[in-house]
C-alpha cells in the first residue's frame, strides 16, 4: 500500500482531491457568513456613531441608529451635500481610488493620510428623532496616522460646527496600554466642550504635554503620556480635518445654516 | 480501541506535563501578541484549541492515503482551510475581539504547535486519539496563554476581562500600572519565570546536560 501511495498517480488524486474538498469548504463559508460579518461591521459602526453623540443608550443599536441618525454625503471640496445613496458609497474605498479621491501634498497633509476621498460621508444627529427635523449633531469620520497605524475616529460637533460633542477613535494599533489610550472614554471626555476652530476660523485644537492644558482653555487638551507621538497624530488629524483640505467648506456651510434646511 | 486511562493523559497531560509552550518551547510568537488581555488570550486558545483537534482529526483520518512526498502541503492544506474558517467564524459571531486578534488568527497557520501534533502524532495514530491530543495540546496552549494574560493585563493596565481590579491613578485610584507589561518582551519574561517555576516543581522536566 505504502508503494502504491507514491504513485503519481496517486499523489494527485489525493492532493487534487483534498485541494476540491477545501475549497468548497473554505468557499461555502465565506460566502455563508458574508451577510452575517457585513452587518456586524455596519452595527460597529452605528455603535460607534452613536458613542461619539454620548447617545448610546444600550437599547437596540440598529433601531437607535435608524430612529436618530441620517446619513448623507457631502462634496468636500465645496461643502455641499451630494445627492447619492450613502448606503452604496463606500468610503474606505474612495479613500484609495484615484477616481475618487485627491492626492495631497506633503505641506497640506499633517495627517500623512496621503490621499482624501471628495466625498465624505456625515451623520446628522436627532435626539429627539429624524423625523422631528431639528438636529442637534454633525459627526464627522476623521483618521490620521499616529505612531504606527492609521486611527479612524468619529467626531460629534454640536450644530453650530465648532463645539465638540465627543469624540471616539474605534479603530487604530496603537501600543496597547499607551497611544491605545485614545480610545479611553476618559481621555477623550477632555475634548467635549472645546472649541474645533478659533475667532479667525483655523484650526484650533491643540494638544499639550500630559497636565499643561489649561481646563479653562477653549482650545488646550492634555495629550497621553508615554504616547507623545500618538499624540502627535492626534494633533495633526484634527489639524487636517478642520482645515480647508478637510471638513472646512462643510463647516463654513453648516455653520451659515446649511443644517436647517433639512 | 484505547482506555480511558490512556485518554485522559492525552487531554490533560500537556497541560503541566508536557506543555507546548512551557516545555516544548513552540508557539511562542502568538503568546507575545495576544496576552495583554485575558480576552484576547482566551478566544486564540480556543481558537487554537478547536484548529489543532480538528486538523489532527483530518489528517488522521487520511493518514494510510497521503503520499510522504508530499504530507507537509497536505498538512498546511487541511490547517490553513481550518483557520480561514475560524476567522470567518469569529468575525462573523464575535466581531469586537476578532478585531483586536486581527491577524494572529490568519497565523494560527504558521503556528508550530498545529503543525508539530500532526506531524508527531495525527500521522500515526487513530482519528479519535489524534482529535484528544489535539485537544490536550490546544489545552496547555490556553492555560499558559491565560496565566500570562492575566499576569500582564492585571498589573498592566489594572483590570480583567476589561473589568477595573486595580484602580488606576489616572482614574484617581492608587495604582500605577506598569507599562512594560504591556509591551511584548514582558511575554518573554513571564514565560520564563513559569518555565522556572514548572521545572522547580517537577524536576523531570529539567534538560539533563
Amino acid at each position: 500500500m505504502s508503494n502504491n501511495n507514491e504513485s503519481i498517480g496517486k499523489t494527485f488524486f489525493v492532493v487534487i482531491g483534498l485541494c476540491l474538498i477545501c475549497a468548497i469548504f473554505v468557499a461555502a463559508s465565506a460566502v455563508g457568513l458574508r451577510p452575517k460579518q457585513a452587518e456586524n461591521k455596519l452595527l460597529d459602526a452605528q455603535k460607534n456613531i452613536l458613542i461619539a453623540t454620548g447617545m448610546l443608550n444600550g437599547e437596540d443599536i440598529k433601531a437607535q441608529f435608524e430612529k436618530h441618525v441620517q446619513v448623507r454625503l457631502v462634496n468636500l471640496d465645496t461643502g455641499e451635500f451630494v445627492d447619492q445613496d450613502p448606503l452604496t458609497y463606500d468610503y474606505r474605498k474612495m479613500m484609495k481610488d484615484p477616481a475618487g479621491s485627491v492626492m495631497l501634498d506633503e505641506k497640506d497633509d499633517p495627517a500623512k493620510i496621503k490621499s482624501r476621498a471628495n466625498i465624505a460621508p456625515v451623520y446628522l444627529a436627532y435626539v429627539d428623532g429624524v423625523e422631528s427635523k431639528n438636529i442637534s449633531f454633525v459627526v464627522l469620520p476623521i483618521h490620521g496616522y499616529g505612531l504606527w497605524s492609521t486611527m479612524h475616529g468619529f467626531l460629534a460637533l454640536d450644530k453650530d460646527g465648532n463645539t465638540i460633542k465627543g469624540l471616539n477613535y474605534y479603530e487604530h494599533g496603537e501600543t496597547p496600554g499607551l497611544g491605545g489610550e485614545i480610545q479611553n472614554p476618559k481621555w477623550v471626555a477632555q475634548f467635549v466642550g472645546k472649541k474645533l476652530l478659533d475667532d479667525a476660523g483655523q484650526p484650533a485644537i491643540k494638544i499639550l504635554k500630559p497636565g499643561n492644558a489649561n481646563p479653562a482653555s477653549a482650545s488646550e487638551v492634555d495629550g497621553l503620556s508615554g504616547a507623545t507621538l500618538t499624540s502627535n497624530g492626534v494633533q495633526s488629524t484634527f489639524a487636517f480635518w478642520s482645515g480647508a483640505k478637510g471638513f472646512a467648506p462643510f463647516l463654513t456651510k453648516v455653520r451659515q445654516g446649511a443644517l436647517n434646511n433639512g | 480501541m484505547a482506555s480511558a486511562k490512556e485518554m485522559k493523559s492525552l487531554v490533560f497531560g500537556p497541560v503541566f506535563a508536557n506543555n507546548p509552550i512551557a516545555l516544548q518551547v513552540l508557539g511562542i510568537c502568538s503568546a507575545l501578541a495576544v496576552t495583554t488581555k485575558l480576552e484576547k488570550a482566551l478566544v486564540m486558545g480556543l481558537a487554537l484549541t478547536l484548529v489543532t483537534a480538528f486538523s489532527s482529526m483530518f489528517i488522521s483520518m487520511i493518514r494510510n492515503h497521503i503520499p510522504s512526498s508530499v504530507r507537509i502541503i497536505v498538512q498546511m492544506t487541511i490547517i490553513a482551510s481550518l483557520v480561514i474558517v475560524t476567522d470567518q467564524v469569529l468575525k462573523a459571531y464575535a466581531y469586537s475581539v476578532a478585531k483586536e486578534l486581527s491577524v494572529f488568527v490568519g497565523l494560527i497557520i504558521t503556528n508550530c504547535i498545529v503543525m508539530g501534533r500532526a506531524e508527531a502524532y495525527a500521522m500515526k495514530s487513530p482519528p479519535l486519539m489524534s482529535f484528544l491530543d489535539g485537544i490536550g495540546n490546544g489545552l496547555g496552549y490556553t492555560v499558559l496563554l491565560v496565566i500570562v494574560a492575566v499576569v500582564r493585563e492585571l498589573l498592566g493596565s489594572g483590570s480583567l476581562m476589561g473589568v477595573e481590579i486595580l484602580p488606576l491613578v489616572s482614574a484617581g485610584g492608587w495604582y500605577v500600572p506598569n507599562g512594560l507589561l504591556l509591551m511584548p518582551p514582558s511575554a518573554f519574561f513571564i514565560i520564563g519565570l513559569l518555565i522556572w517555576a514548572l521545572r522547580t516543581w517537577r524536576p523531570e522536566q529539567q534538560e539533563k546536560h
